[in-house]
């Protein structure tokens, strides 16, 4: 049964990626992350203290808590970036105690820095980001479409734009390398109305296509359009997690 | 428990040395090995060796020069392996990267040792504090090169990161040497141009003389093992307490947790608490 | 993807980055020139310095290594950039040899700017080339014929053979440079004191080419009698260290830089 398809202005580049690792995982499992009363240090700071989490894919999970309670290190440990000090990880299939450098490549971490080079303008940035994966010409105009930075923006040197379009262009250099686990660490700061919208939006068809978003937020009344569901982190451990009345989770088919 | 061997370090020993400190029989023995050897080596020295026909009394100085820059390149030779160990061995025991930073404490201070006195010796013999000869040049790059090795382990992080990096560094290290050795020697043996003065050279090694060294370097050796056991077990002591301090601080985090109020949320679109600035 | 593609990638975007800020001429370039001019000032008599001038210009470049692997490593933790290709994935090795490559091609360009500095500050010439370049110094009456002629028959006198020991010289010196440069500036990036540690961790890994390279150039140049065939044992010391520092920071890039 097809999926309906969305308007063709608005579809993600369509990518094989996605069924590579899903026939790499359990078939049976939808589970994209699992994470099992995981341990994370920074330094020598815990901090995540034992979380246990389960994201399917297609869900967009809002991560919401007060400041230093673990969202963005919960972000990074999902990314491969830190060292699983106890407990048990696995994300897309990868173990994060043995793997976590194969995952890296599928999956995009948005941060409080964006990942740009500030002296090229927005089309140097996104051709680079998606020549590294090979994507074509066509693949990185599509997405500096979509993040609303082609035309006029797209020749400007990242250092002279606002904090919203480096963030536009950081998704845009994501879209390009055709991340399947979208973390992103408050990307709707410093975004406008408009922008957070139109960011909401993109973000809802990339989990249609399949890519699974965890977005760490401030922004709750956005939520209810947004997230599928929403998990509380305080003090490095989940503290509650419930669905929203957003639409179920997963690739509409 | 009486060894080297990194694994060690193990929770009883800790636990013990937590209460009593780093010492055990093994380095009671040593301990004593060392002072039993050094003493001898000061009698041998200072007394029963001759002094040499150009040098006179100044040549005794040799006893504690030239084992010190052995159990130097010793102690760096120690790091390297324990680098190699800690990185190509699966478990990746911590015990590996504390030896190779311990040994390399240890032979930064000889090596420092070594050109103190050297130059000392030079000064007493030679009219000159230094030389650009080939093997002084060398002695003072191995020196910086180690203590760079010696600030990357400062640079933070989680033990296993620093160990990690430390790894790497030391073994880029053994490779560094060997060339700027050889380096060095070319420099100096070809164009030569100012005369090269040979430090411990000329001398010729009578056999008692030869003797002295030879204790010169075991007693040395003594008190590298004991300073090596020393170090490593407080070391081991140092990333214990920082682990429980691990502990207590998941303690603390987690209790953060309890104390923060469950916020309610009826609707999400009610919601304005966890909203910060 | 393969590595290299990568890392070609990897040069020629840092070289772009470098074309858009001019960074490096702007600044790095003039500040080796200013070097080249205090050592006037402090070594003052000119027979001093034409005896020192080769290791000056390799002291200067040293110098100039340190400021161009900050920039470097600066344009990837201004945005995060170095983190987010660590996130992505990017092979640790293709962004070494890239970052080294085009450290290299910077540095390459620096040293021609410094060698035309020596010649013009410190009246320095390409052994037996001084007749060539003798309508820069003085006007002769020299035959330009007969100096390639002259050049092209009597190797140990040839400033052809001079000229391709220099170049050889710069060369190899630079890929070693780089490659140290780059691991180091890798390793200190981002944590506090780099400023201080990666000159700390530089110096004494690249002593093995300020010696090689000052003795290969005063070959070249012909001070203090040194013939061109001399040089070339320098430039095999120079070419080992090349290789040997690619590889060694190609695969301690990784582990250095990961977590």
């Amino acid at each position: 049964m097809d999926a309906p398809q969305p308007p063709s202005s608005m579809s993600l580049p369509q990518t094989s990626r996605v069924d590579d690792a899903a026939s790499r995982a359990d078939p049976r499992s939808n589970q994209v992350i699992v994470l099992d009363d995981v341990v994370a240090v920074l330094g020598q700071f815990p901090a995540l203290a034992g979380v246990t989490l389960t994201v399917e894919r297609g869900e967009i999970v809002l991560l919401k808590g007060p400041n230093g309670a673990g969202k963005t290190t919960l972000l990074r440990l999902c990314a491969g970036l830190l060292r699983v000090e106890r407990g048990a990880a696995t994300v897309l299939g990868f173990d994060l105690a043995t793997q976590r450098h194969e995952l890296r490549s599928h999956v995009g971490l948005l941060g409080h820095q964006n990942g740009l080079y500030l002296d090229m303008d927005v089309r140097e940035n996104v051709q680079f980001w998606g020549r590294t994966v090979g994507a074509s010409d066509t693949e990185i105009d599509q997405a500096m479409v979509r993040m609303g930075v082609a035309g006029r923006l797209a020749d400007v040197p990242v250092r002279k734009l606002s904090a919203g379009q480096k963030r536009r262009t950081a998704l845009a250099c994501l879209v390009a390398r055709r991340a399947q686990v979208w973390l992103l660490d408050e990307p709707h700061a410093g975004l406008d109305a408009i922008g957070r919208d139109e960011l909401d939006a993109t973000l809802v068809e990339a989990s249609q296509a399949g890519a699974t978003i965890i977005v760490a937020s401030h922004e709750l009344e956005r939520a209810g359009n947004l997230a599928t569901r929403i998990v509380e982190v305080i003090g490095g451990q989940v503290h509650d997690t419930r669905a929203t009345t957003a639409k179920a989770p997963g690739p509409s088919s | 428990m009486t060894t080297l061997d990194p694994a060690s370090t193990d929770q009883s020993t800790v636990s013990r040395a937590a209460r009593r400190g780093t010492g055990t029989r093994a380095t009671r023995l040593v301990g004593i090995g060392a002072i039993v050897s050094l003493a001898w080596l000061i009698a041998f020295g200072l007394g029963f060796s001759p002094a040499d026909r150009d040098q006179k009394e100044s040549v005794r100085i040799l006893y504690v020069h030239v084992p010190t820059i052995w159990l130097a390149y010793l102690a760096f030779i120690v790091t390297a392996v324990s680098s190699a160990m800690y990185l190509f061995t699966k478990k990746k025991s911590l015990g590996w990267d504390r030896a190779a930073g311990a040994s390399a404490e240890i032979g930064v201070t000889f090596v420092a040792v070594t050109l103190a006195v050297g130059a000392m010796w030079g000064r007493l013999t030679w009219g000159v504090f230094w030389q650009w000869d080939a093997r002084l040049t060398t002695t003072a790059l191995l020196f910086v090169t180690y203590v760079g090795y010696l600030a990357v382990r400062r640079l933070g992080g989680s033990h296993h990161q620093r160990a990690k990096r430390s790894a790497v560094l030391g073994m880029i290290a053994v490779v560094e040497i060997p060339l700027v050795h050889f380096s060095v020697r070319m420099w100096r043996s070809l164009h030569q141009e100012a005369t090269v003065a040979n430090l411990d050279g000329d001398t010729k090694m009578d056999g008692l003389m030869l003797f002295s060294l030879f204790v010169g370097v075991i007693a040395f050796t003594f008190l590298y093992v004991w300073l090596m056991l020393h170090r490593t077990r407080s070391m081991a002591l140092e990333d214990l307490l920082e682990e429980r301090g691990l502990d207590h601080a998941l303690m603390e985090r987690r209790a953060e947790s309890a104390e923060n109020p469950t916020t309610q949320y009826s609707t999400i679109q009610n919601s304005t608490i966890g909203r910060d600035a | 993807m393969s590595t290299w593609a990568l890392a070609r990638l990897i040069a020629a975007k840092d070289l772009r980055v470098e074309r858009r800020s001019k960074i490096v001429t702007n600044q790095v370039l003039p500040f080796a020139g200013i070097t080249m001019v205090s050592f006037a000032f402090v070594l003052d008599k000119q027979n001093v310095i034409d005896t020192v001038a080769p290791g000056l210009i390799w002291l200067a470049t040293m110098f100039s290594l340190l400021i161009l692997v900050q920039r470097s490593f600066g344009i990837e933790t201004d945005d995060g950039a170095l983190d987010a290709m660590r996130v992505a994935g990017v092979d640790a090795g293709a962004i070494f040899l890239g970052k080294a490559l085009a450290l290299a091609v910077q540095l390459l360009v620096l040293e021609v700017m410094l060698f035309v500095a020596a010649i013009i500050f410190y009246g320095e010439s390409i052994q037996s080339g001084r007749a060539v370049l003798a309508f820069f110094n003085e006007p002769t009456d020299v035959n330009g014929v007969e100096v390639v002629l002259a050049g092209l028959t009597s190797p140990g006198q040839s400033p052809i053979f001079a000229t391709v020991l220099l170049v050889t010289t710069m060369i190899s010196a630079t890929c070693g440079l780089a490659a140290v440069g780059t691991l180091y500036g890798g390793l200190a990036a981002g944590f506090k004191g780099s400023e201080t540690l990666l000159p700390l961790l530089t110096i004494p890994a690249v002593a093995p080419v300020l010696i090689g390279a000052t003795k290969a150039v005063e070959s070249a140049v012909g001070t203090s009698g040194a013939a061109v065939s001399e040089g070339w044992q320098w430039v095999s010391l120079l070419a080992v260290f090349a290789v040997a520092a690619g590889v060694g920071g190609a695969l301690a890039f990784g582990p250095l830089i990961d977590d």
